[in-house]
């Protein structure tokens, strides 16, 4: 445990050492998203149609843009392999980074949803959908992306590469996330969805890490 | 019987072995393709719904099962990897990968050539194809990590896991067109039940299924054996066997 809080505050300090690593992809997102008004044309019918899909594709990406650095600082200035070969505990290191992807680029994104409904012209109901939901999948995406920055550890353009790996299994989570925002938007009842959102969180928090740190071994045993 | 296990999982044995199976297979595989397909093409009566169309389900639907336990048989091939480290094991992961992705590839082009007679569209978004549309890009995932890799001694290990990862689609793909309402249809076969159509129709396609099997595991042999040649290359055995060429 001692381990785990200490390197949430080791990652945590090195993360807002610089705080473009945190900014950059949030102003990405906002970017992307403001892209959409200017090609789409203005209409608020069109654009609250196409809200949730543009919201959702710009997560992913904006989440996607910081992961392949997860392990990458560590890798390149050692610290990687010397956690592998002291006695503390892998998965508990892989956890505690995980949770520090989340709190800097998914608990943001999260934050920005209402201003972002309101640029795409959403209504309450629909903010409402796809904050929870982007609540409930942000640490599904730091979780399942956390298996591809470990395969790609310390490789030359590996982001493009662990954007290719990982999104075939975001593809389910996408689609029931999309599908939850468009039923709230429509007034129907979401608690289905919720369930599975939940329910897909449960079993990458269960089973992502340690297909990770086996990653992360395998990727440093070189 | 363990014995000959243990005989496939050193390159050279195993190259010995199938050296000796490889032509019978390619024969088998050749003559009931043919068979099939002549079965299927001239002597199966077209249906009542579909007409002729229907003849493209003998070379759509044995793909797609090919497709789904290519991955499989790719998810035991590299869990065997994971745990006893036998590197025949990771030979095979290596060169099943671009033969399932082929045969998705072609899964998904003859279904969409059927779809359009019938359902009136090349493409719909649902459960069935998109989840084998993922079982594809999962499939060059492997390939893409494979190659990034290269030749580094944790290459397999990596793909191994991306392979096993992966592997929670397939249900999701098998019995997508039980849970969700789409416009794929059922599964023709099942364990427990009779096939919804009639014996002249469902005969064929066992028949087709049975030579792509065939097929499958003459070519994924073939490039074992190319795999075993290239990563053997500096042992004696294989600059013997090349002499002897």
């Amino acid at each position: 445990m001692r381990f785990f809080i200490a390197s949430l505050k080791r990652d945590l300090l090195v993360h807002f050492r610089k705080p473009s690593e945190i900014l950059n992809p949030l102003v990405f997102f906002i970017v992307v998203i403001s892209l959409f008004p200017l090609g789409l044309g203005p209409s608020p019918e069109q654009l609250s149609s196409v809200a949730p899909a543009v919201v959702w594709v710009a997560a992913l990406l904006a989440t996607l843009m910081s992961m392949d650095q997860m392990f990458s600082s560590d890798f390149e200035d050692g610290s990687l392999e010397q956690v592998l070969v002291s006695d503390q505990s892998l998965p508990v290191y892989v956890a505690a980074k995980i949770v520090v992807h989340w709190l800097l680029s998914g608990v943001p994104l999260v934050l920005l949803m209402p201003v972002i409904g309101l640029v795409l012209f959403v209504d309450g109901p629909g903010i409402w959908a796809m904050s929870i939901s982007l609540l409930l999948v942000s640490p599904t995406l730091s979780l399942l992306g956390s298996i591809g920055a470990a395969l790609t550890v310390g490789l030359p353009r590996g982001g493009l590469l662990v954007t290719i790996l990982i999104m075939p299994l975001y593809v389910p989570v996408l689609v029931f996330a999309t599908a939850m925002v468009q039923t709230a938007i429509g007034g129907g009842d979401v608690t289905g969805f919720v369930y599975w959102l939940l329910a897909i969180l449960l079993l990458s928090l269960s089973l992502a890490p340690l297909a990770a740190t086996a990653a992360v071994r395998i990727s440093v045993d070189q | 019987m363990l014995n000959w296990f243990h005989r496939l999982g050193s390159p050279k044995s195993f190259f010995e072995m199938t050296g000796r199976w490889l032509t019978g297979l390619m024969v088998c595989s050749v003559l009931l393709l043919v068979t099939g397909a002549v079965w299927a093409l001239l002597f199966v009566p077209p249906d009542y719904q579909q007409g002729n169309s229907v003849r493209i389900m003998y070379i759509h639907v044995p793909a797609a099962i090919l497709a789904q336990s290519g991955y499989v048989m790719m998810a035991l091939a590299a869990s065997v990897f994971l745990i006893w480290r036998i590197k025949m094991a990771d030979v095979a992961v290596q060169c099943i990968a671009p033969l399932g992705a082929s045969i998705t590839f072609l899964a998904l082009i003859t279904g969409a050539i059927w779809g359009k007679p019938t359902w009136g569209t090349w493409w719909v978004w649902d459960a069935r194809l998109t989840s084998t549309l993922i079982l594809l890009f999962l499939y060059v995932g492997i390939i893409a990590l494979r190659a990034a890799l290269d030749r580094r001694a944790n290459a397999g290990r990596a793909c191994a896991i991306l392979a096993l990862v992966g592997v929670v689609n397939l249900p999701v793909i098998k019995y997508s067109v039980n849970w969700w309402f789409t416009l794929h249809q059922p599964a023709s076969f099942s364990l427990t039940e009779k096939p919804a159509m009639p014996v002249e129709m469902w005969m064929p396609l066992l028949f087709m299924v049975i030579a792509y099997y065939f097929f499958f595991f003459t070519v994924w042999i073939m490039r074992i054996r190319n795999e075993i040649l290239v990563r053997e290359r500096g042992a004696d055995w294989v600059r013997q066997w090349v002499v002897a060429k």
